[in-house]
């Protein structure tokens, strides 16, 4: 038998130590679960399921008003009244300065839709209840994905992508993840909004994988080891209709804090939580009232790693080699600086906004809109505000900016068909006169078939990425000479702003009398001297 | 030596001494910081110069509340009421007589402690820029509850540049005021009462001289 020697005590105590740890971790992990179903005890979730669509179908056997609810939501129409503008924007309405528009391109920008099988995007999205996609957002597992180019389907059969990558994508498997269905998360919203443009990062600036599982100093929300925010936990939903909106946009919240009990809750403002007045000094609470808490409390965008496209020039795109092949350079970081298929792109990590007034109404350029040519940058998108408003402040934004097609005639910009296995497509054809052409046919928006490319502006509101409170800007980041608001109209900042010729009168006025008592009292020390000699 | 001096009477007493130095002190502060607010230069930090820009203003308020209790309720207002009589020679003196050996010829009494020319300056100090930095330095303060009918007529600039305009006032009247207080028989003759409340007998020259 062993003798207890102090080194073997030292183990069995380790292993004490080890087995307690595990213990309490089990106990942790046995805490009861916020919800009162099982999603793997339920029958009809216990089959096979060869189609997404069949799953949606198990889902309202249970969840009977899901889908009439999702229907209503602008995730599902794309469509959007705006009831200031009066124009009616949506995905599918809109044109952006990244990808153009959805219209025939749709398998593949439709692979967002948070549905199946909208082809076309002249009609309304597909009737049927089971063409609703629940699992992009109520997957908990990760394994549910849309494939790129099927309409929103995820694929039912091994599929190589990016083609001509050799990288295989499996079929999901649709009874795991259909019994593991949860409430949203991270991942799920990021799936489409962290992509958005055609790549990580591409679009917001303030969106992108990094927030997957962000540090404090990324985002104090969503922080993995701290508050560990669900996108809903601001975006707050009411049957499946989702507060916030970046084309009206609750620039200046002055309800404050919202209360559960007091109607519809609509959060996603930063007031609904924090009360216009979360500062201790009066007077930071007071610059409430002009500055979004965005302009101080996101220093900087695109700061998790994730570079956002900055310049997007379509009209150098289409340049192959010798041979008639596809171009695709890259910078030293591997990022896709030219390709053939889209033109010149630039990048910008930790990025300073742009700061302009914002009352929270966003204008569109549409399609059918003609602009002056004459003063490019043409804005496809135009936010709305002033400084004698009282409904803005000053808001941080990433400006996009690029080169797009435009109809040189008609003075209106110009629908591109980039996407499809057909002759006429730009990503396939490298013309785009066919490209502009066929986009025009299948539209019915004018083309006379002459076209140019004009410098564009998008301006994207910065309201993700917030830092911990002590990397807020430093007072002096707007109040100096150097000051981030320099130029903006209305505002006189102390630091920043002076009048030249007061301050030149003043010192002026210091200096003479300083010189006159320089003078008076070396006069006076002579006039001794020679009173005393 | 200090026989004598209690045997006098005070002339500056002992709240005015409080009330003079530590008035200099708060609005040396406040040039201090008032000009790093306004851009001249950086030395606390934006946020650190406006909390003790804010703070020493409070304090200089409260100060000058006390100030004008005690002279009104003293009489010692008296002492800035302007005059003629003997300016011009107090001003013949500093700009000529001085440089010819003259004598001041204004002598201090307790009734009347100041010189006609002092009198006028001080009384533009306490009339005309004092309140112009006071009233303008509150609406900057309170600039976000304006109410809207004076929102309509006046601008955050234009009170920043009366404000910033009396801050200079303010230098140039200091400079001026400092260097005059060093025109005595010595340099600190005049500053001496100010800090003992006892002005040096004038018969005691030889005295004085040796000190």
């Amino acid at each position: 038998m062993k003798t207890f020697t102090p080194s073997l005590l030292l183990r069995l105590l380790a292993l004490l130590l080890l087995t307690l740890f595990l213990v309490g971790n089990l106990q942790a992990a046995d805490k009861p679960s916020q919800t009162t179903a099982d999603h793997s005890k339920f029958k009809v979730l216990q089959g096979e399921f060869k189609t997404a669509p069949e799953v949606t179908e198990a889902c309202l056997s249970c969840h009977t008003e899901a889908a009439s609810q999702v229907k209503k939501t602008t995730h599902w129409t794309w469509l959007y009244d705006h009831e200031e503008t009066g124009q009616q924007l949506g995905k599918s309405k809109v044109m952006n300065s990244f990808c153009g528009m959805v219209v025939t391109n749709e398998p593949r920008c439709t692979s967002c839709h948070i549905g199946y099988g909208w082809k076309d995007m002249n009609q309304p999205p597909p009737e049927a209840d089971s063409a609703v996609d629940c699992l992009v957002c109520h997957d908990t597992t990760g394994g549910y994905k849309k494939f790129p180019v099927l309409s929103g389907l995820p694929t039912e059969i091994p599929r190589e992508w990016p083609k001509g990558s050799g990288k295989m994508v499996l079929p999901p498997d649709l009874t795991e993840i259909a019994q593991h269905v949860g409430a949203s998360n991270r991942a799920t919203c990021g799936s489409c909004h962290f992509y958005g443009g055609g790549g990580d990062g591409v679009k917001h600036g303030d969106l992108d994988s990094s927030l997957h599982n962000p540090k404090a100093s990324l985002d104090v929300h969503m922080a993995a080891d701290g508050l560990n925010f669900s996108c809903s936990e601001c975006h707050s939903t009411w049957g499946h209709d989702v507060a916030g909106s970046r084309y009206q946009v609750n620039a200046k919240d002055t309800q404050g804090v919202v209360n559960p009990g007091h109607g519809k809750v609509k959060a996603a403002s930063c007031e609904s939580c924090h009360n216009n007045d979360p500062h201790p000094q009066a007077k930071l609470n007071q610059h409430s009232e002009k500055i979004a808490c965005q302009s101080c409390h996101i220093p900087e965008y695109a700061r998790g790693g994730v570079a956002t496209k900055m310049w997007w020039d379509w009209s150098t795109a289409g340049r192959l080699t010798e041979e008639g092949k596809q171009i695709n350079q890259k910078d030293e970081q591997g990022r896709l600086v030219y390709s053939s298929q889209k033109g010149d792109f630039g990048y910008g990590e930790n990025v300073v906004p742009t700061y302009a007034w914002f009352n929270g109404t966003v204008e569109y350029t549409q399609i059918e809109d003609e602009f002056d040519v004459s003063k490019p940058p043409l804005g496809v998108n135009r936010i709305q505000g002033s400084a004698g408003d009282p409904d803005s402040r000053i808001w941080p934004f990433k400006v996009m900016r690029g080169k797009q097609p435009y109809d040189t005639k008609h003075n209106t910009l110009l629908a591109t068909h980039v996407f499809g296995a057909d002759d006429t497509s730009f990503w396939k054809n490298f013309d785009w006169h066919k490209a502009l052409q066929e986009a025009s046919d299948k539209t019915g928006f004018a083309f006379s078939g002459e076209y140019d490319f004009i410098e564009t502006t998008m301006h994207w509101p910065i309201t993700h990425m917030v830092p911990s409170a002590d990397q807020a800007l430093e007072c002096a980041a707007c109040h100096s000479a150097d000051s981030r608001l320099a130029g903006l109209p209305g505002i006189y900042m102390p630091g920043h702003d002076s009048n030249v010729w007061l301050d030149r009168l003043g010192w002026l006025a210091v200096f003479l009398t300083l010189a006159g008592v320089v003078v008076h009292r070396v006069a006076l020390s002579i006039s001794k001297r020679i009173n005393q000699a | 030596m200090n026989q004598e001096s209690t045997s006098q009477e005070m002339i500056f007493k002992r709240f005015e001494r409080f009330w003079h130095w530590s008035q200099a002190l708060l609005i040396f502060t406040l040039i201090g910081t008032g000009f790093e607010i306004h851009g001249s230069y950086s030395l606390l930090s934006f946020a650190t110069a406006v909390e003790v820009h804010t703070f020493a203003a409070w304090a200089l308020i409260v100060l000058w509340v006390f100030a004008i209790f005690w002279h009104l309720t003293t009489g010692e207002w008296k002492h800035y009421l302007p005059t003629s009589k003997g300016l011009f020679a107090v001003a013949y003196y500093y700009a000529v007589g001085a440089f010819k050996g003259e004598d001041h010829p204004y002598k201090k009494t307790t009734n009347a402690k100041h010189n006609p020319l002092q009198r006028l300056a001080y009384l533009g100090f306490k009339l005309l820029i004092s309140p112009v930095i006071w009233v303008s330095g509150m609406l900057y303060l309170f600039y976000s509850d304006w109410p809207a009918a004076l929102a309509d007529v006046l601008s955050l600039q234009s009170v920043a540049y009366v404000h910033t305009a009396a801050a200079f006032a303010m230098m140039v009247f200091i400079i001026g005021h400092v260097y005059m207080t060093t025109l005595g028989k010595t340099v600190f003759s005049h500053i001496k009462p100010m800090i003992t409340g006892y002005e040096e007998p004038e018969k005691q020259e030889s005295q004085a001289k040796d000190s």
